[in-house]
């Protein structure tokens, strides 16, 4: 019963993935209005000449914070296995 | 520790690698790039640095719990600047026509200027800070981890 349940939300998903590429906008061809938008606005808005740099820090700032968190915590991550393995190894 | 021509290199080398990465970092609302990439490039100068001289000469100057708090200076510089627009909006850009970084660029392909690109500039040096601390600090903890060493408590 379990395994149906499974097969049946596996298939579901893949479907429900596919026909989300499906109706993607098409790379590259023609520009949507989001882009437009940016390309035509950012230097106004935010007194920059990279788009990127907008995008990243401005318009998508939240993307950018999340992506600072996860690396602060792989470096806290880090620190704290290499230390607590060092202690141990010292005194086992 | 590897020979002396390779420990001189470094040396001589280092300079420029950190003029770079704080290039990438300082132009990076003007040219490609940005805080991540000039980061990863200062981080790549310290990982030469350790692989010419050895963790543990290494250690000596560049001590971890200095980085650590470099690094979370960084991320909460970021984290004040997103808050300092709080006014509008979270992450409002509000230095945007202001003396200080605020001059608008004619919309349009110009030559580009440094004074431009409100929060945009010191955000990108809060993130280069970010990631010049924490990928020093990992790759430093790494080697002297794999070398034995006695890590500073």
């Amino acid at each position: 019963m379990r395994q149906i349940v499974a097969w049946f939300a596996l298939i579901i998903m893949v479907a429900v993935l596919i026909t989300g590429a499906l109706l993607m906008h098409p790379f590259g061809y023609p520009p949507s209005d989001m882009d437009d938008y940016m390309i035509a606005n950012s230097q106004a808005e935010t007194a920059n000449n990279n788009v990127v740099a907008a995008v990243l820090f401005d318009y998508r700032g939240l993307d950018t914070l999340g992506e600072a968190t996860v690396l602060f915590t792989a470096v806290t991550g880090v620190l704290l296995l290499l230390r607590a393995l060092k202690k141990k190894e010292k005194n086992p | 520790m590897l020979s002396k021509i390779v420990r001189t290199i470094a040396n001589q080398l280092i300079l420029f690698v950190l003029i770079f990465g704080l290039y990438v970092i300082m132009h990076g609302h003007v040219t490609p790039g940005g805080g991540f990439q000039g980061g990863a490039i200062v981080a790549s100068g310290v990982v030469m640095l350790i692989v010419a001289f050895g963790s543990t000469e290494i250690k000596k100057s560049l001590r971890e719990s200095h980085l650590s708090i470099v690094e979370s200076g960084g991320a909460l510089i970021f984290i004040g600047m997103a808050f300092a627009g709080m006014g509008t909006i979270f992450f409002y850009n509000f230095l945007v026509g202001t003396p200080f970084f605020g001059g608008i660029p004619p919309t349009g392909p110009n030559p580009g200027n440094v004074w431009t690109g409100g929060v945009i500039p010191l955000m990108n040096f809060a993130v280069g800070l970010k990631v010049i601390a924490g990928l020093s600090a990992v790759v430093l903890a790494m080697a002297l981890f794999s070398s034995g060493e006695e890590m500073e408590e």
